[in-house]
């Protein structure tokens, strides 16, 4: 990294700078995000098949189902490696940046729980078994909670950070555990819809596109709610500060 | 059965399908509502402790 960059990385990571920009950003991302969706549901509801050779109407779930689960493990790493450089190089903004994901990486981890659910019943008879897939992805969401309920339990938010950063740095390990354990294990949950080095596609390319079309659309939802939940954190970090005074209308 | 009570009928799939997608709808709305009331709580709340300051101070 030149040092042109090393300036504009030390530039964002101070949470007064950060602030404003991520206010000016986030309509940006909410917008796309509504756009993404708009057009994803068009292709899930009404250019998909309707049925498949082995499902029937109820596989329209998938493109809820897949995007959420994608979102659930990828905003995983994402924390964990916030946490990881808030951890090794004290960046208080980083820290802020894990925590803020915390939440919505909970909420796609419980949808994606959900929504296989709702799916697997009618497709397999039942709402739930102990599979592979199914039990690491239920450890995932079991990690958010442990991550958000250490932050809340310890006062100091830079000992917070830290104890609740191991954790997720530790609990990395899962992702690649939930990601192939349909191909490691024997596992009533399907294999990959989309598998990395696949030549030929293993769905219709409309269900492809549907799939991929919602992720993104999650993806802007998810930077645009995490940066307007950080701006919340910057606040309550930076309280004593004269900038953050100053915004809320205070003279020093 | 016309086309709209079809589509929500979804070969008799509803109940599943518009569960999955009610629920993730409920729960994103539930997520920016709590954002939006956050922000909006600690903004107040940081106002009215400056204020009790500058009265502290005042006096």
């Amino acid at each position: 990294m030149g040092f042109k960059n090393s300036i504009i990385w030390m530039y964002f990571s101070s949470p007064r700078n950060f602030y404003p920009i991520a206010g000016k950003v986030i309509p940006w991302f909410a917008g796309l995000a509504a756009i993404f969706t708009i057009i994803g549901l068009y292709i899930s509801f009404f250019l998909a098949p309707p049925v498949l050779s082995d499902q029937k109407e109820y596989y329209v779930i998938i493109f809820i189902h897949v995007a959420a689960a994608w979102m659930s493990m990828f905003i995983y790493v994402v924390m964990s490696m916030y946490a990881f450089i808030g951890l090794v190089w004290n960046i208080k903004m980083s820290e802020m940046m894990a925590t803020a994901l915390a939440p919505t990486g909970a909420m796609f981890t419980f949808v994606a729980l959900w929504t296989g659910a709702l799916w697997g019943r009618p497709s397999w008879g039942a709402y739930w078994v102990w599979d592979a897939r199914l039990t690491s992805e239920l450890i995932l969401l079991f990690l958010y909670i442990g991550f958000m309920s250490l932050q809340s339990a310890i006062d100091d938010p830079r000992r917070a950070a830290r104890a609740s950063g191991l954790l997720a740095i530790v609990g990395v390990i899962n992702i690649p555990i939930i990601y192939f354990s349909v191909r490691w294990w024997n596992t009533l949950h399907q294999g990959f819809s989309v598998a990395p080095n696949q030549t030929t596609q293993l769905v219709d390319p409309s269900i492809f596109w549907g799939m991929i079309t919602m992720a993104l659309a999650c993806w802007m939802y998810t930077i645009a709610v995490v940066l307007a939940r950080v701006r919340t954190e910057i606040l309550q970090r930076e309280r004593q500060t004269a900038w953050v005074q100053e915004l809320v209308g205070n003279q020093k | 059965m016309n086309a709209i009570t079809d589509f929500f009928h979804i070969g008799g799939y509803g109940f599943y399908v518009w569960g999955s997608y009610g629920v993730t709808a409920l729960f994103i709305a539930i997520e920016i509502y709590l954002v939006v009331r956050g922000k909006r709580v600690i903004t107040k709340r940081l106002a009215r402790l400056g204020r009790l300051n500058n009265n502290a101070n005042a006096s």
